[in-house]
């Protein structure tokens, strides 16, 4: 599980590097999003641009991790590949937390922005 | 990601079997999350040929996790040991499927129903699970389920939406 975060001004960016979010990795998913959004900003936003496969299981870990960063930070989602898009379409999830077509453009990467690159 | 210290120089993992007949694809391999998601790719490889659309490679892709996914989750919970067999057939209209385990029955050895968490709900009381069954049943159509002796039997069909040209 590999992720890569960038900090803006309204936002923390968190681009998922693993192509697959399945059972296998449901679990470290959760830990390794709740760690990189501690003590962040208000609004979380996963970048989900390289994932094209994600399972219910996947599925279950998002909810969870939207779960466990309430009341305090709000989980957004951003660039969901059609196959990743199918299953929050199909499950009717893509109710519960707000999906971008694309990063917001003032929360895009930007001069002076932090990133940092992890690997667990 | 991860390197698969099983995986043979072809990239082939070597605990999955997989055999190809004319119309037939036949995966054998031990129960576990890390195992599904080889025997996943190794089927989807086997399935190459076929030149599937994009849509319907990923709609297999998905019903096949979820299958295999709860025999590991529930027939051979807590990682029990164990084997999974997947057959599928091709026509030109679709995939004929068959799993096989030898763990649990299902619950009253029948399929169980689906109650998939409602988005109308407020999020804290979102349950998590759920989705799986759901799934399966909402992109399969045919599905069955046998308990024969001690084994589980489920089968079902995945219709496409492209047609396979050439079969």
């Amino acid at each position: 599980m590999q992720i890569e975060t960038t900090r803006t001004g309204s936002a923390l960016i968190i681009r998922i590097l693993s192509a697959r979010v399945d059972a296998a990795e449901a679990v470290r998913f959760k830990d390794v999003i709740r760690d990189a959004a501690l003590d962040g900003p208000d609004r979380v936003i996963l970048d989900m641009g390289a994932v094209t496969f994600l399972d219910s299981s996947g599925l279950g870990a998002v909810i969870g991790t939207m779960k466990q960063l309430m009341p305090d930070q709000q989980l957004e989602l951003a660039n969901l590949t059609p196959a990743v898009s199918k299953v929050f379409r199909l499950t009717r999830m893509d109710s519960v937390m707000p999906i971008h077509d694309a990063l917001p453009p003032c929360d895009a990467a930007r001069n002076g922005a932090v990133g940092q690159a992890h690997a667990v | 990601m991860r390197s698969d210290p099983d995986a043979d120089p072809r990239g082939e993992p070597s605990h999955v079997i997989r055999e190809s007949w004319r119309n037939e694809l036949r995966i054998l391999f031990p129960s576990g999350a890390l195992a599904v998601r080889d025997a996943l790719a190794s089927t989807m490889d086997g399935l190459r040929h076929l030149r599937l659309d994009p849509e319907d490679r990923s709609t297999i892709e998905l019903v096949l996790a979820e299958v295999l996914n709860n025999i590991v989750e529930h027939g051979y919970p807590d990682n029990a040991p164990g084997m999974i067999e997947l057959y599928i057939t091709h026509d030109p209209g679709g995939l004929s499927c068959v799993a096989l385990d030898s763990g649990r029955a299902m619950p009253g050895k029948r399929l169980p129903i689906p109650h998939p968490p409602d988005p109308d709900q407020p999020p804290p009381s979102l349950s998590e699970g759920g989705f799986g069954w759901f799934l399966i049943r909402e992109l399969s159509s045919d599905l069955s389920y046998q308990r024969v002796g001690n084994r589980n039997r489920l089968s079902f069909r995945l219709d496409l939406t492209h047609r396979i040209q050439s079969c």
